[in-house]
């Protein structure tokens, strides 16, 4: 029944193929593009592989040891925002929703509000922030993480919150504390479990966000790997090019691993019970 | 089975829980006020009760999942208002499928084992033995999403039991299954209670089911109890109109009082309450307290005469409705072989049970 319906109220075959044709061109034009770029061989026309095989060869070492460098700089943020969403967002959504439910339209309206704002107006409100963390704390890279944990929050809420609204974590918890578990128990043995798809999603998602991440970096004289392959391209647009289709690619598979863990794994019945982590916004790492 | 004997044997049995003057406000809303209840070591009590009327809060209270503003609650003489909930050695079954979704059957029931720390083969013995309690010992590796509702509810009250907790919570457990699986959990509910002697807190808004399984009934209205007692006293000699109207189907007749008797259009039927004082009354009569007899028939003082409106097949009786021609109608509850037409010129007979009354507003 239920799926005559939906089969009369959804789009053909052939209309869905379009869309997804159009949507799958605008990806692929520029990437193929970049592509095409690495593979020209300069004023004497033609396309090999050279520019590949010594970035490869050459190890990364030497003149692109900063990229490196930069690449560490952001694996670290990426590790140090997700341990945010972990340790700040996971807790604060657990506790709205279990035992201050009024609260939830405004911490939804706070995690959204990120998107909303450009980067650079952040910015310019992060810069004296920064002054005092500075301060504080000394100016070292890892310090962005506490502005990056802004700037996911909208990505990872989604994503978590999605996970939060297919289970029914109220009486999840109140059955496990009638079983004897205190709050530690109920929450890694019983939360964490059911909402391992929606936590993780909104890690990869923060992890991607973090990778792609340049505008704030850059206007508070950070190093990380966007800003550095900015820095290369001033050189060797070529390098510049290839690194950034390599990012891209570990992007992207972060991503497809997202969709891999919001995909119910046993039968169709389960995802009425532990809801599908996503669908959550995706992200727009502004890269150079 | 030799297990399932063992671990019967085993069980605690009955706690007495004592709920003294307990109080619970939301904001200004009182959802519980002077609550006095005692449950007997072993015994079944029913909370029934309108939605609103404050029975899920006392049985929250209880389990601690609310803290209680008010009042004492002790089980087995000890006061447990400072005890968490996961310190109050309760099971409790809730109303919406609860089974942890990660956990199998048997994990589900082995989580409250594993909490107090119990040993990998005992606890397994002991989820599996409870399983068998309810039935499903062949269902131990199944996933809640693999079992149906009233497979999850008794995987749920297996879980409750199988730490042999003092007392067992059930919160309106059987109101999400459909009517057949409700009566057949029902009963096994009431078989394994009474099996285990464990006392029990079982709420409902379901009538039937409360007078179905409980040694005594507790009648909620706006956080306070009306009446307690058994089945039969309620349904018999229910202490207020409010539970003469709820517990059971009754029709609302305009009447009076006067000495000692209730007057419905002419017919005297004798009071619940002979000591009302006299006046304009609402009456309460049951539907089975009444039946039909073709007009005609030998019109004593203890019938009216009426007009079917409607006849309703209903299985195992048939209730139909005649509207009165003093005007108003009644339902009365009656044998399926007798099939009254609509439009048919009726008698309605009065049995002339003791009616309660209500002093009309």
């Amino acid at each position: 029944m239920s799926g005559d319906t939906r089969v009369a109220h959804a789009p053909s075959r052939l209309t869905r193929g379009l869309i997804l044709g159009v949507v799958g061109l605008v990806f692929a034009v520029p990437i193929l593009a970049m592509v095409e770029f690495t593979l020209r061989r300069g004023l004497v026309g033609g396309y090999d592989l050279h520019r590949w095989t010594e970035l490869f060869q050459g190890g990364l070492t030497g003149e692109y040891k900063p990229v490196l460098v930069a690449l560490g700089n952001s694996v670290g943020l990426a590790i140090g925002t997700v341990a945010i969403i972990l340790l700040l967002l996971v807790p604060t959504m657990l506790l709205v929703h279990i035992r201050f439910p009024r609260l939830r339209r405004t911490l939804e309206i706070i995690c959204i509000l990120p998107i909303s704002i450009p980067a650079i107006v952040l910015v310019v409100g992060l810069a004296p922030v920064f002054s005092v963390v500075a301060r504080l704390m000394g100016s070292g890279v890892w310090t962005l993480a506490f502005a990056y944990g802004i700037t996911v929050l909208p990505f990872a809420y989604r994503a978590i919150q999605a996970n939060l609204d297919g289970v029914d974590v109220r009486t999840l918890s109140e059955a496990a504390r009638t079983l004897g578990a205190g709050w530690g128990s109920v929450l890694l043995r019983v939360l964490v479990p059911n909402l391992r798809r929606g936590i993780l999603a909104g890690a990869f998602i923060a992890v991607a966000v973090v990778l792609g991440e340049f505008t704030i970096a850059s206007l508070l004289n950070r190093v990380n790997l966007q800003t550095a392959l900015v820095v290369v391209s001033k050189n060797d647009p070529y390098t510049a090019v290839i690194l950034s289709l390599i990012a891209l690619l570990v992007a992207f598979g972060l991503l497809m691993a997202i969709g891999r863990l919001g995909a119910p794994r046993r039968t169709p019945r389960r995802r009425a019970l532990t809801a599908p982590s996503t669908p959550a916004p995706t992200p727009t790492g502004d890269r150079p | 089975m030799s297990q399932t004997t063992t671990h019967r044997a085993e069980t605690r049995t009955g706690a007495v829980v004592d709920f003294a003057g307990v109080a619970k406000r939301y904001g200004t809303h009182l959802a519980l006020t002077e609550f006095d209840l005692t449950l007997q070591a072993g015994e079944l009590v029913a909370l029934l009760g309108p939605s609103g009327s404050g029975k899920t809060t006392a049985l929250r209270v209880l389990a601690g999942l609310e803290s209680c503003d008010d009042g004492r609650i002790r089980i087995d003489g000890d006061d447990v208002a400072a005890l968490p909930t996961s310190r109050r050695d309760m099971g409790m079954v809730f109303q919406s499928y609860s089974l942890f979704p990660h956990l199998s059957a048997g994990e589900n029931v082995e989580f409250g084992l594993r909490m107090r720390r119990v040993p990998a083969v005992e606890r397994r013995e002991r989820a599996a033995a409870a399983l068998a309690l309810v039935g499903l010992d062949a269902h131990y590796g199944r996933y809640a999403h693999e079992l149906s509702g009233g497979q999850q509810q008794r995987v749920a009250l297996a879980r409750a039991l199988v730490t042999q907790p003092r007392v067992l919570l059930l919160d309106e457990p059987l109101s999400a299954l459909d009517a057949k699986v409700r009566v057949q959990l029902r009963d096994q509910i009431r078989r394994i209670q009474t099996d285990l002697g464990i006392t029990t807190l079982f709420v409902t808004h379901d009538q039937d089911e409360a007078l179905a399984v409980a040694d005594r009934v507790a009648v909620m209205r706006d956080g306070r109890i009306e009446q307690v007692g058994t089945p039969e006293e309620l349904y018999t000699r229910p202490a207020t109109a409010f539970i003469a109207d709820f517990v059971g189907l009754s029709n609302r007749l305009p009447g009076v009082v006067r000495h000692g008797f209730a007057e419905v259009h002419g017919v005297v039927l004798p009071l619940l309450d002979p000591s009302h004082a006299d006046g304009a009354v609402r009456v309460f009569v049951r539907q089975e307290d009444l039946t039909l007899a073709p007009a005609g028939a030998n019109e004593s003082g203890m019938a009216l005469a009426g007009t079917v409106l409607i006849s309703s097949f209903l299985g195992s009786l048939r209730r139909t409705s005649v509207q009165l021609a003093q005007g108003g109608t009644v339902v009365v509850q009656h044998d399926v072989r007798d099939r009254p037409q609509v439009g048919d010129a009726v008698l309605v007979r009065f049995s002339g049970a003791p009616v309660p009354v209500q002093a009309a507003s």
